[in-house]
């Protein structure tokens, strides 16, 4: 293991996965055709310690697929996913446990993700009874308080013996993101952590996994707001059914983006200031079902900029011509053209 | 294309409601702070309950002698006459409720472990379990309660033990089915998928977690099984498939129809018991349907009533509060 | 042009029954004027009050609810008998695009039947002339007419929340209430949808309240904004203005707290939460939260100050400024 990989703390690899469709009694005896799902179609990326990459994208892009997979909620088709240098893409669910302790995930619905009948304490205890840690109630109870310290719920008292109707949107993020704390993972997967919170309350959620960052802890963050993404993540990486077309620093993704879906996207996110607002470049149509993927380029049927060549190569990720950072990589033949001519046919999938 | 965001609950200005946290104790005292009939009809089913604890000290005479002549119509004596054996009808009617209540309860005991079991099992396993269990259970559902019963009790003789197992066994299918669906849908909630990933294993996971959810909807099943279990239980008796050397409400209504009390106009060898076994049903719906109406949840605004709103003239000229 | 207001609303009150004999004053003395084409933005977070606002405006309250002030239809005052005097107008002068819309639609009837069930239960249309306005409207949307036919289910998201607008602008309303009409949407069909209003006030005169949480909508959408808190309007007036220079500290903090795609500031969150509706509040009910409460804060309850050409704020900062707004 070199010294980069070990730096390193996640890498996925060439990730695919699919879901079958089903096609029930009828449609087996009808002979209808067998159809996929294509929510992850080769998805690469890595994250390092202190890192917070955001994987942002509309509904039906796969960035949700992606993180349930890379947690092993969902299981791949192909590709790899590497923690801290190790494989974990077929570990059994045995081996997988101790990894749990590793990897949390904080999820969107803050109203749904903790248990009505458990306290607070009972919540951020129990992932400290499953994994056999902390030995005696004291031990526990001081874990507990460090964790809601830690989750900004402060002073712990006062939160500890309440139940989750009692507290708040934020609050109850809050104490999901303790309980997760409560193992010391090295790893976050935030599912849309923000988006059924009130605007008032997000940028504390969003400072607290800043914080977390700060301290090392690498977070991989799943969103559909892109104004989020630019202002906390490190990364950018934007998804389009399936793929990753668009990736690189957060600033240099937003303020200069290479990819003409990133472009309309920006374009279309309203600005704060009234007269800031640019000319929406709407896109036509709506994105098509992940079911029957287009040709060629998967942007190619709503892209302004297409050529004839884009309904046939399928294009890689790679560095665009106008790119200001060497790390920005774009799938576009047009703005970001590969070294050779044969870009990667329609196996290809993006890759660094 | 639509994204899972919505905005952050509390909006209209209407309270959130109030959900079941507290434990089985907070639910149990809601429902019945907010529904009288639930008091009305626990207070009915533990008289009924001290009555048959306290029999001996409650009855007048033994039921097992002749303590007045025959057919004797109500008297100071006998509050509620005697039989055709010349034994007292309210004695009979207090011991009577031993046997009815202890197979009431017994048979919902049953009915609820294995309907219980199997719809947790089922619910929260899925796949071929699943399907193997929910076959086994269509099977039980569709075999016709009497002819059942008759056969039992033909087969493996009229013992009170065995009168309670088949009722169990009839009425185990709907509990089961019941907690089945609670259980897949509990299976699904987010706390639940945060506890598994998080690395619980699933004893953990249905223990504290589904079971919490599903035992409220359980003791509400239970309590209305109970009374249907008192119900077959007197049917059983009267029709004559009851265990002979107990004494229940439905033995003392076989006693009296083949005792001819029509015919001797002896109403009150007919009536009490079955006005006892009705009472005793009627409470425990009452309970069991007050805990099943909480558990519902309950539509805020009920959009018919829109529209009503009142008007209320304005105090004072504009705001100046 | 008039310059009468479409809509006007005055001292707009609403409370809510609440067990115990207690009530929730939701909506709290809320005026405002709207003319016709403007477009105006209605921003708060969750428990403002400003759905309850919009629904005492079309008198879609419950029984639970009672009402106190004035809301002016063209001049006339639709809430002066309840039901009685709002009815007429619901549908036929205002209409209203609710939360979820675009989930709401009857499964078993086809989209254009629905679009059509207005317009014969309002008396506007039936039969073959309503069927032909039903394709009218959904080309206006952006939908091909030939799909009214069509059922719900065979309708992205997108296009369901057209036919919602559609719906809403069946018997031809002179005002759209709009509720959140993109929260669930991507942020592509958002945009459409968005386009879609704004060219919908500028072809049809139509006017327009959009019900938010999100400020970056409204900043791109809308030519006026109110912002709401703990059930009353605490700042008002013309979109550029409310962002140059904010006369509230909660529009101030809430622009704060909300990400700028390509702004630079930290984003700040509004520390505590809103006040419970339920009893009264002595003060200004924004008092715990805000940065710059001084003296007069925790006792007086602030009136609505005119701050400049149709810019008004409830706050004490601006109680130099006295002339009060007239009623």
């Amino acid at each position: 293991m070199s010294a980069a990989e070990r730096e390193t703390l996640l890498e996925v690899e060439g990730l695919v996965t699919r879901y079958p469709v089903a096609r029930g009694v009828v449609g087996a005896v009808a002979r209808r055709p067998k159809e996929t799902v294509h929510a992850v179609e080769g998805v690469s990326f890595t994250i390092a310690p202190g890192e917070m990459v955001a994987l942002v994208g509309e509904s039906g892009c796969g960035k949700t697929t992606t993180a349930q997979t890379v947690v092993r909620m969902v299981e791949s088709e192909s590709g790899v996913i590497r923690f801290r240098g190790r494989e974990i893409t077929r570990l059994s669910a045995r081996s997988l446990r101790p990894l749990r302790r590793e990897i949390q995930m904080i999820y969107q619905d803050p109203y749904e993700s903790l248990d009505p009948r458990f306290t607070v304490r009972d919540t951020i205890e129990e992932p400290l009874l499953v994994h056999r840690i902390a030995r005696g109630k004291q031990e526990r109870e001081a874990k507990v308080r460090e964790a809601l310290e830690r989750a900004g719920l402060t002073p712990p008292d006062l939160f500890i013996d309440r139940f989750p109707h009692e507290l708040s949107g934020g609050q109850r993020q809050r104490v999901a993101i303790a309980a997760s704390l409560v193992l010391d993972p090295k790893l976050l997967v935030a599912d849309e952590p923000v988006s059924m919170l009130d605007v008032s309350v997000r940028a504390g959620i969003l400072s607290l996994l800043d914080g977390l960052r700060k301290d090392g802890m690498g977070i991989l963050m799943i969103t559909h707001d892109l104004s989020t993404a630019a202002h906390f993540a490190d990364r950018i990486a934007v998804m389009y059914l399936g793929r990753i077309v668009e990736e690189g620093p957060a600033r240099e993704v937003v303020r200069n983006p290479q990819h003409p879906y990133t472009r309309a996207l920006i374009t279309v996110v309203p600005k704060r200031d009234p007269n800031e607002q640019t000319t929406p470049q709407i896109l036509t149509g709506e994105t098509p079902n992940p079911i029957h993927v287009p040709s060629g380029c998967r942007f190619h049927p709503r892209c302004p900029i297409a050529e004839d060549s884009c309904s046939r190569i399928d294009p890689s990720l790679q560095r665009p011509r106008d790119a200001a950072t060497p790390d920005h990589r774009a799938a576009c033949i047009v703005t970001a053209p590969g070294p050779s001519a044969d870009e990667v046919g329609p196996g290809g999938h993006g890759s660094v | 294309m639509t994204t899972s965001t919505t905005v952050a609950r509390g909006e209209a200005g209407f309270e959130g409601s109030p959900e079941f946290t507290s434990g089985r104790r907070g639910f149990i005292v809601t429902t019945l702070r907010d529904q009288p009939q639930a008091i009305i009809g626990l207070m009915v089913v533990v008289m009924f309950i001290l009555i048959a604890i306290f029999a001996p000290l409650i009855a007048t005479y033994s039921i097992h002698a002749k303590t007045g002549p025959i057919y004797q119509a109500p008297s100071s004596t006998h509050w509620l006459g005697t039989d055709d054996g010349g034994v007292d009808m309210f004695s009979l009617l207090v011991y009577g409720s031993r046997v009815s209540l202890e197979v009431g309860f017994a048979a919902a005991l049953v009915a609820m472990l294995i309907g219980g079991t199997v719809g947790v099992v089922s619910g929260f396993f899925g796949g071929w379990v699943d399907v193997l269990l929910m076959r086994i259970t269509d099977i039980f559902l569709v075999i016709p309660d009497l002819p059942l019963i008759i056969v039992v009790a033909a087969i493996f003789g009229r013992h009170l033990i065995n009168i309670i197992i088949i009722i169990g066994i009839i009425y185990w299918t709907s509990t089961a089915r019941l907690v089945r669906a609670q259980v897949k849908s509990v299976r699904e909630r987010v706390y639940v998928k945060r506890a598994r990933s998080i690395g619980a294993g699933n004893r953990r996971l249905v223990v504290k977690h589904v079971l919490p959810q599903v035992a409220p909807l359980l003791i509400a099943n239970t309590v209305l099984t109970i009374a249907l279990a008192v119900f077959l239980e007197t049917y059983i008796t009267f029709l004559g498939l009851g265990d002979p050397s107990t004494v229940s409400w439905g033995k003392l209504i076989e006693n009296s129809f083949l005792g001819n009390a029509v015919l001797n106009n002896a109403w009150w060898a007919i009536v009490p018991p079955g006005v006892a076994v009705t009472v005793v049903i009627l409470a425990c719906t009452m309970v069991g349907q007050s805990m099943e109406d909480a558990l519902n949840p309950r539509l805020k605004v009920g959009h018919l009533a829109v529209r009503r709103f009142r008007l209320r003239p304005l105090h004072g000229q504009l705001d100046n509060e | 042009m008039s310059t009468q207001p479409v809509l006007k609303t005055n001292d707009l009150h609403v409370w809510f029954d609440l067990s115990g004999g207690r009530e929730l004053h939701a909506v709290q003395g809320v005026s405002f004027e709207l003319r016709a084409g403007e477009r105006m933005g209605l921003v708060g977070e969750s428990g403002c009050g400003k759905t309850t606002t919009i629904l005492a405006l079309m008198g879609l309250l419950p029984s639970s609810a009672s009402v106190a002030g004035q809301v002016y239809l063209d001049g006339e005052d639709v809430l002066a008998k309840g039901e009685e005097t709002v009815s007429p107008h619901r549908w036929r002068d205002i209409a209203m695009v609710f939360q979820g819309a675009m989930n709401a639609f009857n499964p078993v009837k086809t989209i254009g039947a629905q679009i059509a069930e207005p317009m014969e239960l309002h008396g506007t249309a039936s039969g073959r002339a309503a069927r032909a306005q039903v394709r009218e409207l959904l080309e206006l949307v952006g939908i091909s007419g030939e799909r009214a036919d069509r059922y719900p289910h065979e309708f992205s998201g997108g296009m369901r929340q057209r036919a919602a607008i559609a719906l809403a602008l069946a018997c031809q309303p002179q005002v759209l209430l709009a509720d959140e009409p993109t929260t669930a949407l991507d942020v592509m069909v958002q945009a459409q949808i968005l386009e879609l209003l704004v060219r919908l006030t500028r072809d049809l005169g139509l006017s327009m309240i959009l019900v938010t949480h999100d400020l970056p909508v409204v900043a791109q959408v809308c030519d006026r904004a109110a912002v709401m808190y703990a059930g009353e309007i605490v700042e008002m007036g013309n979109m550029s203005t409310i962002y140059h220079d904010p006369r509230h500290p909660y529009t101030r903090m809430l622009f704060a707290a909300t990400p700028d795609l390509l702004g630079d500031e930290a984003v700040v969150s509004i520390p505590g939460a809103p006040p419970r509706l339920d009893h009264e509040i002595a003060g200004c009910p924004f008092t715990p939260r805000c940065d710059t409460a001084f003296s007069p804060c925790p006792t007086t309850h602030p009136r609505r100050l005119d701050v400049g050409s149709g810019h008004e704020a409830r706050c004490h900062l601006n109680d130099h400024l006295v002339a009060e707004r007239p009623a």
